[in-house]
């Protein structure tokens, strides 16, 4: 059943050459998608405005940036006081990614608990961690753009880091910089990858919905679509259920760009960069806090190598570890709501991710350096052990016959 | 401080004193008090512009405080700026203009840490924005001086501990920090000492418009000041806030009802 466009001759002129209309009637017009999809399978459309409205807003505010560290803070607000707009620009763009990382854990939770990255789509969630990854890197040199004390500050201890690897470490952090501190160099080239990476990133959002419509979308049971019975067409239902999604998520977002614009942010960045004065604590914006918490978890060396380094190792292989999960869960059953063991680790594992970012929010003293270190511990636990055991021991409730067999009599 | 075997410590050495006002530019509907604007900038012009720069305002931004184009103009006439080379290829000195940034009371940082033993007293512009508490933060630092410095049971800093004596028993010891030489005691400060002495007393300043210049009407009027400074966009930004979220609630309500519509087919 084609659309309607399709019997207008300047669109069958069009098509014939590049198939744009079909190819857009059959992936979102006729795309057979699960009839029982629920509000948590809105966060990737989410994810996907956020991306556009990143964009838009970065290209506009790069027009009035200056890369320099003589200039980059007076541009800043320049931009803030004198562009049209200007503040409400910028408002967007860092509460904007505050907003992206929100929608891109709850997208990524939500596969942890449904499974969605077991066979046939593991190479959809791989491609996801890429995603999760280029937005990692993206935002952290973002937030060194204008050039506040904790820009500068941020930059510092993170780049430090990478002179933990042995031998060519410092070279590394040299060639990094650009030079022996953060300085001009360092911004600048910030400045050139941060506008680059999003449009890596939006080459790798099309590869994964490019893999996502391979096998079309999971489900809340986990279980596979066996004909249309199970299926809707994309359009209307989830174009409108998207839509209606859209307009909670605005405004929530735009409450906070309208009302509360500073809510996450550090007020010592409102303090131009200053080299020779370290802040008295150094935490980074709250999406990267859980993995501060295990960078700063490993306090005491093992053997030969250094805390420093197994705590670098450590920040890192807990993104990477990511990678590896369709084959540590071992389950046969996808969803979690038929896995009453895993089921209430998946809200564990939830508390443990929180308790870390709480970690990491606080100064490395006292209680949160154990605190820190117990939730680090299970966080790793929860993947390499837990996962792979639960998933063989488990006894899972009987699975429905089919999407379509609650409902149908 | 000496901590012998079981010391209990109440650790409030950073604890700084923020008292909460009721701000007239908070809330959805809050307005910046032109008034206070006006008497706000008196002051920092008269007292705190001596040692603080505020160089990301221009004077032509002080129309939006409700001074006239030609009040600015002469407010902007009063001080002396630098500028060229001019056609000799020589610098020299002019009066202000709309359109400069406000004029700094020292021509680099190190003239400022200079004049000021060693520390650069803050560009005011983003003050607000740039410590915890915001206005609370500014208003308290300016009414939280004590002189003489208040004894450490009094302090807001102070420490409490049990410590052991030497006939075996405890004993509860209370600590707070030293104020130092060109220092001074001040509550709203994480650890209660500031190396700036008190700028404000009563009276410091004759307000244009009559109003006693008490150290409190002083401080609040500087504070708004500072506040709009920071945030000059905020009532614009709360009223188009207002007009995009009404419009998003009905917008989303009309949505949940379409939604609703066409799912009826597939919910039966």
């Amino acid at each position: 059943m084609a659309a309607k466009w399709m019997n207008n001759g300047i669109v069958r002129w069009i098509d014939y050459r590049l198939p744009m209309f079909s190819f857009l009637d059959h992936e979102l017009n006729e795309y057979p998608t699960p009839k029982n999809l629920s509000y948590w399978w809105n966060f990737g459309s989410l994810a996907g405005i956020m991306l556009v409205i990143m964009v838009a807003t970065g290209i506009v505010l790069a027009m009035h940036y200056t890369p320099h560290v003589d200039h980059a803070f007076d541009s800043v607000e320049h931009i803030m006081r004198d562009v049209n707009y200007g503040w409400l620009l910028r408002y967007l763009h860092v509460n904007g990614a505050s907003a992206f990382f929100m929608v891109i854990y709850i997208h990524l939770f939500r596969g942890l608990y449904y499974g969605s990255y077991k066979a046939p789509r593991e190479l959809l969630w791989m491609i996801g961690v890429v995603i999760l990854l280029t937005m990692m890197a993206t935002a952290f040199m973002g937030y060194v753009l204008p050039w506040g004390q904790m820009s500068f500050w941020a930059a510092t201890v993170i780049t430090n880091l990478f002179s933990a690897i042995p031998l060519i470490g410092d070279h590394i952090v040299t060639w990094l910089w650009g030079g022996f501190s953060v300085a001009n160099p360092t911004l600048a080239r910030f400045f050139s990858l941060h506008y680059l990476l999003p449009f890596v990133l939006i080459g790798v959002v099309m590869l994964h919905l490019l893999a996502l419509h391979q096998h079309g979308s999971g489900n809340p049971l986990g279980i596979d679509t066996k004909g249309p019975q199970d299926t809707i067409p994309f359009h209307p239902y989830y174009t409108v259920k998207d839509l209606f999604g859209t307009g909670v998520f605005l405004i929530l977002y735009l409450g906070v760009v309208f009302f509360a614009p500073n809510f996450f942010g550090e007020a010592i960045n409102y303090v131009e960069a200053n080299p020779l004065q370290t802040p008295p604590h150094i935490v980074p914006e709250w999406y990267f806090l859980p993995y501060y918490a295990i960078l700063r978890s490993i306090t005491f060396d093992i053997w030969f190598i250094s805390g420093k380094l197994i705590g670098v190792i450590l920040m890192f292989g807990s993104i990477l570890i990511l990678f590896l999960l369709p084959w540590l869960d071992t389950s046969k059953v996808r969803s979690a709501r038929f896995r009453p063991i895993y089921k209430q680790l998946f809200w564990v594992f939830l508390v443990d991710a929180i308790v870390l970012g709480w970690v990491g929010a606080n100064p490395p003293e006292g209680k949160f350096i154990i605190i820190g270190q117990i939730a680090t511990a299970y966080y790793f636990l929860h993947f390499i052990v837990v996962m792979p055991i639960v998933g063989l021991i488990e006894t899972p409730k009987p699975l429905p016959a089919s999407i379509s067999e609650p409902v149908l009599r | 401080m000496l901590i012998a075997g079981a010391a209990q410590a109440q650790d409030t050495a950073s604890t700084a004193q923020v008292s909460e006002r009721h701000w007239s530019f908070e809330g959805l509907f809050g307005t910046f008090d032109r008034g206070a604007l006006q008497r706000g900038f008196q002051v920092y012009n008269d007292v705190c512009a001596t040692c603080h720069s505020m160089r990301q305002m221009y004077y032509r931004n002080l129309m939006e405080v409700g001074f006239t184009e030609d009040q600015v103009k002469n407010l902007a006439a009063a001080k002396e700026v630098d500028d060229g080379p001019n056609d000799e290829g020589k610098m020299f000195t002019r009066p202000g203009r709309p359109a400069d940034r406000f004029k700094s009371p020292f021509p680099n940082a190190k003239a400022a840490a200079f004049a000021n033993n060693g520390a650069v007293p803050p560009d005011l512009s983003l003050i607000v924005k740039a410590r915890e508490g915001g206005p609370n933060h500014v208003f308290g630092t300016l009414m939280g001086y004590k002189q003489p410095a208040p004894p450490p049971e009094e302090s807001a800093c102070r420490v409490t501990q049990e410590q052991k004596q030497a006939n075996g028993q405890m004993k509860t010891v209370v600590t707070a920090p030293t104020i130092g030489d060109g220092q001074y005691y001040n509550a709203a400060m994480p650890g209660c000492v500031i190396a700036m002495p008190p700028p404000l007393q009563e009276n410091s300043v004759t307000y244009a418009d009559g109003t006693p210049a008490t150290l409190e009407q002083q401080a609040v009027d500087v504070s708004t000041f500072l506040a709009w400074a920071a945030e000059p966009e905020l009532e614009t930004r709360h009223r188009t806030g207002v007009k995009v979220l009404l419009f998003l609630f009905i917008l989303t309500g009309m949505l949940f009802a379409v939604k609703k519509k066409v799912w009826r087919a597939v919910h039966h």
